[in-house]
């Protein structure tokens, strides 16, 4: 009786929580607009349609939505660790130099769905050994992973534009616009009419539920929790604080270099040195907005997806900067921990 | 009276039968094309240029309507591809896409591959000689060597120094091949108009890393433009797409220093810092895209490799030249006079890319008498010998 009380308490709340952080971000950001001289009904209007209107455009969201949900699903290991694993970014582009290291060695004997296969895997431990090289740092060098993640960043993208201007380059150029293309045999299945990968697609499922079930109905995801709350007392029931949150970190850099890998295997189909496009820290505002839930994750990034894409119609519909859906984002975000800040200082004063 | 229903039914019907057959039909009938720009609209530079060929291409043919989105790069736009983009012109009846910079080749070739019916332009590269296009995409560029000829004329007639400076983009073939046509026009001033020696001219380039400044990942052009300016290069050439370069030399003459610059790509690049600007080489993509777009509109569209030059009988015609050459305002009597002769020099035939010349490395590029082809031009692998900076 008491639980379902409980359960009964939590959904009424999450769903006003969701209406006010929805009531406030539209409201910030349609006076933001009106006030600009836009009507935010057009901008609505188009965003909708840029990535609504068709089975196209839908899949277009898709190519987003499935690097962002596993960058999501990754952080929610390291928040659940009370971690801020900044340095996503890094193990992105790790990820992407693991996949593209695969599929430059040449492997004649190998079918191209095992070298897309093995390049997957190999992007997974490029971004788990970049997320664990963060947690190392923190528990032998102390040094906090905020700082570790962010020096990593930068030493990630200098090493993705080495990898591009030398070892690399196309041949004969040392291109901005990345490496050769891989051969089509090396571009992962997508159907006729479609944009996204079946198999990009069932990728970002199977790790949103192993993430799920890892998290909610497991020892693992229990310890994990245990040390996020309180890493003090953890140690009394046996639990290794600085294992516990390197775990954490390698789980969540190997699925953020997942995304990576589906960024050089399925959209770009070559390295090049944008490859993570921002999902990592853009996963980062996914994850806040989600209030470090697991349930509302991909349902943000599908909102957050449907922005990215919907937002090239501005200029062209418009002709009004596409940057305009940052906004929208990070209005979203700020509004829920506006609104989670209130209800916890409010549950504080009582 | 049913006789006379029917007759006028017929007739009605065969009317509209033979319609789209009827000029009427196809001057009234609406084309609309995309434009993907690399940068900014606005940007003074490369990008402008194009946006402005294609506001034109809506007067020289009515019923064309552009439909453009600017800032087509990674870094503008994360994660938002050539083909995504192309995929929504098409849904909005794009009948022909152009596509205006070398970092979009992947994307071109492959949206033209999803796009069989879709006409594609893709300027600066050269996917059609290397035979790596589809049937639907073609080739465009103009000979801005001469421009850029033009330019380090103008340089080496106003240094001071002997120092002429070379802001580069990043390094392929196109960007070698303009530095090093800069670097001939100079030399041909300071050696055949000025009569001074080869030695005394120094001509060095460095390259940014890409077409316009990407923070964190390009070299700042405009630091780098202020380096030269400080160590002693009065005039800098600027290759990439934006004007720091002129900017910069603005603010140096603000600060008292004798220095110039001359901007790229687009006609009124000068508007920065006219007191600094001794001119700018730019193109203008009408002929180009009158010829190509004309073509797709009447339905005689053919594959091609289009690499257009200076029209010499009037280098500043909207309708005929694509290259040209755009004298600051600046300029004094004596390098007026020589860019003037310099001009009839090349329309008379004179191609600077014709030997005796030395790659960097010292290697043969061309022997004496013997002038280059478009491909080895093209092509060209290092930069020549006499200029400083990284060939590869």
């Amino acid at each position: 009786m008491n639980v379902k009380r409980f359960t009964n308490f939590s959904i009424t709340q999450a769903t006003t929580n969701g209406f006010l952080i929805g009531a406030l971000a539209l409201g910030t950001v349609s006076l933001l607009l009106v006030l600009l001289g836009i009507s935010p009904a057009a901008i609505g209007y188009a965003l909708i349609n840029g990535s609504l209107s068709s089975w196209l455009k839908f899949s277009h969201v898709l190519t987003i939505w499935t690097p962002l949900l596993l960058c999501g699903c990754g952080l929610l290991f390291t928040f659940r660790a009370g971690l801020w694993n900044i340095g996503i970014e890094g193990q992105v582009v790790l990820g992407a130099i693991g996949a593209t290291f695969l599929l430059r060695q040449e492997y004649s004997t190998l079918p191209p769905w095992a070298l897309i296969s093995l390049a997957m895997f190999c992007s997974f431990v490029g971004g788990a050994l970049w997320g664990a090289f963060a947690g190392v740092l923190k528990n032998r060098g102390g040094v906090n992973e905020i700082f570790g993640g962010l020096g990593l960043n930068f030493v990630a993208q200098g090493f993705i534009l080495w990898l591009i201007l030398g070892p690399w380059k196309r041949a004969g150029i040392a291109s901005m616009s990345g490496t050769d293309l891989f051969t089509r045999e090396l571009w992962m299945f997508t159907p006729h009419g479609w944009r996204v990968a079946p198999a990009a697609l069932i990728i970002g499922f199977v790790v949103f539920l192993l993430t799920g079930l890892l998290l909610s109905a497991t020892r693992f995801g229990l310890q994990i929790k245990a040390v996020g709350k309180n890493p003090l007392a953890a140690p009394l029931f046996g639990i290794r604080p600085d294992m516990t949150g390197l775990c954490a970190m390698a789980i969540g850099g190997g699925f953020a270099g997942l995304a990576g890998g589906l960024q050089v295997i399925c959209v770009y189909h070559r390295l090049i040195p944008s490859i993570s496009s921002g999902y990592g820290y853009l996963a980062l505002l996914v994850v806040m907005l989600a209030n470090y839930k697991i349930l509302p994750v991909p349902f943000i990034c599908l909102f957050f997806a449907c922005l990215a894409a919907g937002s090239i119609q501005l200029p062209i519909v418009l002709q009004i900067d596409s940057s305009l859906s940052g906004v929208i984002q990070g209005a979203c975000v700020l509004s829920a921990l506006l609104v989670h800040g209130l209800r916890k200082r409010k549950k504080g004063a009582a | 009276m049913k006789s006379i229903t029917t007759l006028v039914t017929t007739l009605v019907v065969f009317c509209f039968l033979l319609l789209p057959a009827s000029n009427a039909f196809s001057a009234g009938d609406e084309y609309p094309f995309g434009l993907l720009l690399v940068g900014p609209a606005n940007d003074h530079g490369w990008s402008q240029a194009h946006f402005e060929a294609g506001q034109a291409m809506e007067k020289v043919f009515p019923g064309a309507k552009m439909l453009y989105i600017d800032k087509v790069n990674p870094a503008d736009r994360a994660g938002i591809t050539i083909p995504m983009l192309v995929d929504d012109l098409v849904s909005k009846g794009a009948k022909l896409i152009i596509a205006n910079s070398d970092d979009m080749k992947d994307g071109v070739r492959e949206a033209a591959m999803m796009h069989p019916d879709v006409k594609f332009i893709h300027v600066s590269g050269d996917d059609v000689i290397t035979g790596k296009a589809e049937a639907n995409l073609s080739n465009l560029m103009g000979r801005m060597y001469y421009g850029k000829m033009m330019a380090g004329f103008v340089a080496a007639m106003t240094s001071k120094t002997g120092k002429i400076a070379y802001l580069g983009p990043l390094i392929n073939a196109e960007t070698r091949r303009l530095s090093a046509a800069a670097y001939l026009g100079a030399r041909y001033a300071w050696t055949k108009v000025l009569k001074k020696p080869a030695s005394d001219l120094h001509f060095k380039v460095s390259w940014i890393g890409f077409w316009f400044n990407i923070p964190g990942v390009t070299s700042d052009p405009t630091l780098v433009a202020g380096s030269f300016f400080d160590s002693g290069y009065d005039v800098v050439l600027s290759g990439i797409d934006t004007t720091e370069a002129l900017v910069v030399a603005g603010q140096k003459r603000k600060d008292g220093k004798d220095v110039y610059a001359i901007p790229y790509d687009f006609k009124g690049a000068c508007v920065s810092a006219p007191d600094a600007c001794l001119g700018v080489p730019y193109f203008n993509w009408v002929p180009g895209y009158t010829k190509m777009i004309g073509q797709a509109i009447k339905g005689n569209w053919q594959q091609e490799f289009l690499w257009l030059g200076p029209d010499w009988k009037d280098i500043n015609s909207v309708k005929t030249s694509t290259v040209s050459f755009e004298a600051g305002n600046i300029l004094g009597d004596k390098q007026k006079n020589g860019l003037a002769a310099f001009t009839k020099e090349l329309a008379g035939g004179l191609n600077l890319f014709t030997g005796p010349l030395n790659f960097q490395d010292g290697s043969p590029f061309l022997a004496a008498g013997v002038t280059a082809t478009d491909d080895q031009m093209w092509n060209l692998p290092q930069l020549l010998e006499g200029m400083e900076g990284a060939s590869k």
